[in-house]
Protein backbone atom coordinates (compact mmCIF):
# COMPACT_ATOMS: atom_id res chain seq x y z
CA UNK A 1 0.00 0.00 0.00
CA UNK A 2 1.20 3.42 -0.59
CA UNK A 3 1.04 6.56 1.59
CA UNK A 4 -2.81 7.30 0.54
CA UNK A 5 -3.94 3.83 0.73
CA UNK A 6 -3.19 3.41 4.22
CA UNK A 7 -4.23 6.58 5.13
CA UNK A 8 -7.67 5.84 3.31
CA UNK A 9 -7.42 2.63 4.87
CA UNK A 10 -7.08 3.72 8.87
CA UNK A 11 -9.45 6.63 8.47
CA UNK A 12 -11.93 4.25 7.97
CA UNK A 13 -11.68 3.36 11.29
CA UNK A 14 -10.46 5.79 13.28
CA UNK A 15 -11.14 9.49 13.71
CA UNK A 16 -7.58 11.19 14.60
CA UNK A 17 -5.34 10.52 11.81
CA UNK A 18 -2.48 12.77 10.66
CA UNK A 19 -0.76 12.56 7.36
CA UNK A 20 2.48 14.57 7.52
CA UNK A 21 6.08 14.69 6.28
CA UNK A 22 5.06 10.89 4.25
CA UNK A 23 4.24 9.54 7.41
CA UNK A 24 0.63 8.42 8.89
CA UNK A 25 -0.15 8.61 12.52
CA UNK A 26 -2.68 7.47 14.45
CA UNK A 27 -4.08 8.62 18.02
CA UNK A 28 -6.24 6.30 20.54
CA UNK A 29 -6.83 6.72 24.11
CA UNK A 30 -4.72 3.90 25.74
CA UNK A 31 -7.77 2.00 26.77
CA UNK A 32 -8.23 1.10 23.06
CA UNK A 33 -4.57 0.39 22.01
CA UNK A 34 -4.60 -3.33 22.15
CA UNK A 35 -7.67 -3.15 20.19
CA UNK A 36 -6.09 -0.70 17.89
CA UNK A 37 -3.03 -2.52 17.27
CA UNK A 38 -4.77 -5.98 17.06
CA UNK A 39 -7.08 -4.33 14.18
CA UNK A 40 -4.41 -2.60 12.37
CA UNK A 41 -1.83 -5.84 12.67
CA UNK A 42 -4.82 -8.33 10.76
CA UNK A 43 -6.94 -5.83 8.72
CA UNK A 44 -3.91 -3.48 7.52
CA UNK A 45 -0.98 -5.85 6.84
CA UNK A 46 1.17 -4.29 9.43
CA UNK A 47 2.49 -7.68 10.66
CA UNK A 48 5.86 -6.02 12.08
CA UNK A 49 6.37 -3.89 15.08
CA UNK A 50 9.52 -2.21 14.79
CA UNK A 51 9.87 -0.38 17.28
CA UNK A 52 8.25 0.83 20.93
CA UNK A 53 9.28 4.10 21.63
CA UNK A 54 8.46 6.77 24.27
CA UNK A 55 9.03 10.75 24.97
CA UNK A 56 8.48 13.05 27.85
CA UNK A 57 6.81 16.19 27.48
CA UNK A 58 7.26 18.15 31.09
CA UNK A 59 4.60 20.86 31.63
CA UNK A 60 1.85 19.19 29.46
CA UNK A 61 -0.72 16.81 30.28
CA UNK A 62 -0.46 13.76 29.62
CA UNK A 63 3.29 14.39 30.05
CA UNK A 64 4.15 10.30 29.00
CA UNK A 65 3.31 9.36 25.22
CA UNK A 66 3.92 5.99 23.36
CA UNK A 67 4.86 5.73 20.02
CA UNK A 68 4.34 2.10 18.54
CA UNK A 69 6.22 1.69 15.06
CA UNK A 70 4.37 -0.60 13.01
CA UNK A 71 5.74 -1.61 9.46
CA UNK A 72 4.69 -4.13 6.69
CA UNK A 73 6.44 -6.81 5.49
CA UNK A 74 4.70 -7.89 2.29
CA UNK A 75 3.12 -4.55 1.56
CA UNK A 76 5.94 -2.21 2.59
CA UNK A 77 3.91 0.54 4.22
CA UNK A 78 4.66 2.11 7.99
CA UNK A 79 2.00 3.25 10.40
CA UNK A 80 2.92 4.84 13.81
CA UNK A 81 0.56 4.76 16.81
CA UNK A 82 0.62 7.05 19.62
CA UNK A 83 -1.09 7.38 22.97
CA UNK A 84 -0.71 9.36 26.03
CA UNK A 85 -0.27 8.73 29.75
CA UNK A 86 -1.55 10.76 32.47
CA UNK A 87 1.60 11.56 34.70
CA UNK A 88 -0.07 10.62 37.66
CA UNK A 89 -1.04 6.97 36.24
CA UNK A 90 1.63 5.37 33.93
CA UNK A 91 0.19 2.13 33.56
CA UNK A 92 -0.38 0.91 29.41
CA UNK A 93 -1.01 -2.75 28.60
CA UNK A 94 1.33 -4.73 27.24
CA UNK A 95 1.39 -5.95 23.38
CA UNK A 96 4.04 -8.68 24.16
CA UNK A 97 0.81 -11.26 23.31
CA UNK A 98 0.67 -9.55 20.06
CA UNK A 99 4.50 -9.55 18.67
CA UNK A 100 6.78 -11.29 20.77
CA UNK A 101 9.75 -8.78 20.32
CA UNK A 102 7.10 -6.08 22.31
CA UNK A 103 8.80 -8.35 25.20
CA UNK A 104 12.41 -6.07 25.28
CA UNK A 105 11.42 -3.29 23.56
CA UNK A 106 8.68 -2.62 26.55
CA UNK A 107 11.29 -3.75 29.15
CA UNK A 108 13.49 -0.64 27.95
CA UNK A 109 10.71 1.98 27.91
CA UNK A 110 9.79 0.72 31.51
CA UNK A 111 13.85 1.00 32.48
CA UNK A 112 14.61 4.53 30.87
CA UNK A 113 11.25 6.13 31.55
CA UNK A 114 8.99 4.09 34.27
CA UNK A 115 5.98 3.17 32.34
CA UNK A 116 4.48 -0.04 33.72
CA UNK A 117 3.01 -2.67 31.39
CA UNK A 118 0.19 -4.29 32.79
CA UNK A 119 0.27 -8.08 31.57
CA UNK A 120 4.31 -8.09 30.47
CA UNK A 121 5.34 -11.04 31.23
CA UNK A 122 9.17 -10.37 33.20
CA UNK A 123 8.87 -6.44 33.54
CA UNK A 124 12.73 -5.89 34.81
CA UNK A 125 14.97 -3.45 34.10
CA UNK A 126 17.10 -4.16 30.72
CA UNK A 127 19.73 -1.37 30.19
CA UNK A 128 20.69 -0.13 33.43
CA UNK A 129 21.84 -2.53 36.49
CA UNK A 130 19.08 -4.18 38.49
CA UNK A 131 19.16 -1.90 41.82
CA UNK A 132 19.06 1.50 40.11
CA UNK A 133 17.04 4.35 40.68
CA UNK A 134 14.97 6.41 38.51
CA UNK A 135 14.75 5.97 34.97
CA UNK A 136 17.17 8.24 33.16
CA UNK A 137 15.54 9.47 29.75
CA UNK A 138 13.05 11.21 32.08
CA UNK A 139 13.92 15.38 30.74
CA UNK A 140 13.61 15.92 34.68
CA UNK A 141 16.54 13.59 35.14
CA UNK A 142 19.68 15.44 35.30
CA UNK A 143 22.24 15.63 32.85
CA UNK A 144 25.73 15.34 33.93
CA UNK A 145 27.23 15.72 37.16
CA UNK A 146 25.90 12.71 38.50
CA UNK A 147 27.30 10.60 41.12
CA UNK A 148 28.66 7.09 40.64
CA UNK A 149 27.10 4.51 42.35
CA UNK A 150 28.64 1.29 43.05
CA UNK A 151 27.92 -1.50 45.30
CA UNK A 152 26.58 0.77 47.96
CA UNK A 153 28.79 3.06 48.17
CA UNK A 154 29.03 6.66 45.65
CA UNK A 155 31.47 8.78 44.18
CA UNK A 156 30.35 12.14 43.68
CA UNK A 157 30.82 13.61 39.87
CA UNK A 158 34.77 14.93 38.71
CA UNK A 159 34.04 18.43 39.18
CA UNK A 160 32.78 17.95 42.86
CA UNK A 161 35.60 15.47 43.88
CA UNK A 162 38.35 18.13 45.21
CA UNK A 163 40.90 17.34 41.99
CA UNK B 1 84.36 3.68 42.80
CA UNK B 2 85.72 0.70 44.48
CA UNK B 3 82.55 -0.66 44.32
CA UNK B 4 82.16 -0.56 40.31
CA UNK B 5 85.71 -2.03 40.14
CA UNK B 6 84.42 -4.88 42.48
CA UNK B 7 81.45 -5.48 40.01
CA UNK B 8 83.76 -4.86 36.89
CA UNK B 9 85.73 -8.11 37.74
CA UNK B 10 82.63 -10.08 38.62
CA UNK B 11 80.82 -9.28 35.62
CA UNK B 12 84.97 -10.96 33.87
CA UNK B 13 84.18 -14.10 35.31
CA UNK B 14 80.11 -13.91 34.06
CA UNK B 15 78.74 -13.37 37.70
CA UNK B 16 76.75 -10.28 38.73
CA UNK B 17 75.43 -9.81 42.03
CA UNK B 18 71.96 -8.45 43.26
CA UNK B 19 68.94 -7.98 45.10
CA UNK B 20 66.15 -10.67 45.10
CA UNK B 21 63.47 -8.31 44.71
CA UNK B 22 65.55 -6.49 41.42
CA UNK B 23 66.04 -9.56 39.70
CA UNK B 24 62.13 -10.15 40.06
CA UNK B 25 61.36 -6.64 39.32
CA UNK B 26 63.36 -7.16 36.32
CA UNK B 27 61.95 -10.65 35.20
CA UNK B 28 58.39 -8.88 35.59
CA UNK B 29 58.69 -5.90 33.91
CA UNK B 30 60.05 -7.51 31.06
CA UNK B 31 57.32 -9.73 30.74
CA UNK B 32 53.54 -8.44 32.08
CA UNK B 33 50.62 -9.87 29.97
CA UNK B 34 47.67 -7.59 29.50
CA UNK B 35 44.46 -9.19 30.07
CA UNK B 36 42.10 -8.54 27.02
CA UNK B 37 39.62 -6.04 27.99
CA UNK B 38 38.57 -3.76 25.02
CA UNK B 39 35.62 -1.66 25.85
CA UNK B 40 35.33 0.90 22.88
CA UNK B 41 37.26 2.98 20.66
CA UNK B 42 40.79 2.88 22.76
CA UNK B 43 40.74 -1.08 22.20
CA UNK B 44 41.55 -0.42 18.34
CA UNK B 45 44.24 1.75 19.28
CA UNK B 46 45.37 -1.12 21.54
CA UNK B 47 45.34 -3.29 19.01
CA UNK B 48 47.27 -1.61 16.84
CA UNK B 49 49.99 -1.30 19.47
CA UNK B 50 50.07 -4.55 19.83
CA UNK B 51 50.18 -5.02 16.03
CA UNK B 52 53.80 -5.45 13.47
CA UNK B 53 54.09 -1.53 13.35
CA UNK B 54 54.14 -0.55 16.70
CA UNK B 55 55.14 -4.23 17.71
CA UNK B 56 54.89 -4.31 22.00
CA UNK B 57 55.99 -7.88 21.67
CA UNK B 58 59.79 -5.67 22.10
CA UNK B 59 58.56 -5.95 25.89
CA UNK B 60 56.99 -8.89 26.07
CA UNK B 61 53.66 -7.96 26.12
CA UNK B 62 52.16 -9.41 22.79
CA UNK B 63 50.15 -12.20 24.53
CA UNK B 64 46.99 -10.56 25.31
CA UNK B 65 45.51 -13.60 27.94
CA UNK B 66 41.33 -14.32 27.28
CA UNK B 67 42.24 -15.86 30.97
CA UNK B 68 42.41 -12.99 33.75
CA UNK B 69 44.35 -15.72 35.62
CA UNK B 70 47.26 -15.67 33.62
CA UNK B 71 47.39 -11.92 33.23
CA UNK B 72 49.09 -9.15 35.37
CA UNK B 73 47.87 -6.13 33.76
CA UNK B 74 44.66 -4.60 33.22
CA UNK B 75 44.70 -2.05 30.51
CA UNK B 76 40.74 -0.53 30.44
CA UNK B 77 40.34 0.53 26.88
CA UNK B 78 37.35 2.90 26.69
CA UNK B 79 34.65 3.81 28.42
CA UNK B 80 32.65 1.97 30.97
CA UNK B 81 29.01 1.36 31.78
CA UNK B 82 27.87 1.00 34.68
CA UNK B 83 26.64 -2.91 34.12
CA UNK B 84 30.02 -3.34 32.78
CA UNK B 85 31.24 -2.59 36.06
CA UNK B 86 30.60 -5.16 38.31
CA UNK B 87 32.52 -7.31 35.42
CA UNK B 88 35.55 -5.35 35.29
CA UNK B 89 35.62 -5.65 39.14
CA UNK B 90 35.23 -9.43 38.74
CA UNK B 91 37.68 -9.86 35.85
CA UNK B 92 39.83 -7.53 38.12
CA UNK B 93 40.01 -9.62 41.52
CA UNK B 94 40.70 -12.93 39.25
CA UNK B 95 44.31 -11.68 38.60
CA UNK B 96 46.58 -12.68 40.62
CA UNK B 97 49.12 -10.34 42.19
CA UNK B 98 50.54 -8.58 41.53
CA UNK B 99 48.52 -6.90 39.39
CA UNK B 100 48.91 -3.37 37.83
CA UNK B 101 45.86 -0.99 36.07
CA UNK B 102 46.44 1.44 33.56
CA UNK B 103 43.59 3.70 32.44
CA UNK B 104 43.15 3.92 28.71
CA UNK B 105 41.97 7.54 27.13
CA UNK B 106 39.92 10.22 29.22
CA UNK B 107 36.61 8.14 29.33
CA UNK B 108 37.84 5.10 31.53
CA UNK B 109 40.20 7.90 33.61
CA UNK B 110 37.54 10.26 34.56
CA UNK B 111 34.04 10.00 32.11
CA UNK B 112 35.25 11.92 29.24
CA UNK B 113 32.75 13.69 27.44
CA UNK B 114 29.85 11.08 28.65
CA UNK B 115 29.20 13.16 32.09
CA UNK B 116 26.26 11.08 32.43
CA UNK B 117 24.18 8.30 34.14
CA UNK B 118 25.37 5.77 32.01
CA UNK B 119 28.85 5.51 32.61
CA UNK B 120 31.09 5.13 35.47
CA UNK B 121 32.87 8.20 35.84
CA UNK B 122 36.91 7.27 36.26
CA UNK B 123 37.44 3.87 36.63
CA UNK B 124 39.81 4.63 39.55
CA UNK B 125 36.00 4.21 41.29
CA UNK B 126 36.13 0.84 40.79
CA UNK B 127 39.54 -0.48 40.66
CA UNK B 128 43.08 0.91 42.00
CA UNK B 129 44.76 2.67 38.71
CA UNK B 130 48.59 3.01 38.46
CA UNK B 131 49.29 4.52 35.11
CA UNK B 132 46.60 7.43 33.39
CA UNK B 133 47.35 7.72 29.67
CA UNK B 134 45.32 10.84 28.39
CA UNK B 135 43.96 11.11 25.05
CA UNK B 136 40.64 10.52 23.03
CA UNK B 137 41.83 8.00 21.82
CA UNK B 138 45.70 8.12 22.96
CA UNK B 139 48.23 6.96 19.56
CA UNK B 140 49.80 3.91 20.14
CA UNK B 141 52.98 5.68 20.91
CA UNK B 142 51.27 7.90 24.40
CA UNK B 143 50.07 4.10 25.59
CA UNK B 144 53.54 2.89 24.97
CA UNK B 145 54.78 5.66 26.62
CA UNK B 146 51.81 4.72 29.48
CA UNK B 147 53.42 1.28 29.37
CA UNK B 148 57.17 2.52 30.06
CA UNK B 149 56.42 4.58 32.16
CA UNK B 150 54.67 1.46 34.57
CA UNK B 151 57.68 -0.17 33.60
CA UNK B 152 59.87 2.05 35.74
CA UNK B 153 57.57 1.71 38.43
CA UNK B 154 57.31 -1.94 38.63
CA UNK B 155 61.71 -1.59 38.85
CA UNK B 156 60.87 0.37 42.08
CA UNK B 157 58.91 -2.13 43.98
CA UNK B 158 61.28 -2.40 47.11
CA UNK B 159 60.34 -5.66 48.25
CA UNK B 160 59.96 -9.06 46.90
CA UNK B 161 56.30 -10.68 47.70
Amino acid sequence: MDLEAIATRVRERFDDVLVARGEVTVTVDRDDLVETLTWVRDEAELDHLSDVSCTDWPGREPRIWMAYHLASLRGGHRLRVKTGLPSNDLRIASVSALWPTADWQEREVFDLFGVTFDGHPNLTRILMPDGWEGHPLRKDHPLGGVATPYKGATVPPPDERGL
Amino acid sequence: MNEDRLVEEEVKRGILTTSLAKAVNWARKQSTWPVTFGLACCAIEMMAMGAGHYDVSRWGMEIFRASPRQADLMIVAGRLSQKMAPVLRQIYDQMPEPKWVISMGVCASQGGMFNNYALVQGVDTIVPVDIYVPGCPPRPEMLMYGILRLHEKIGKRGTFK
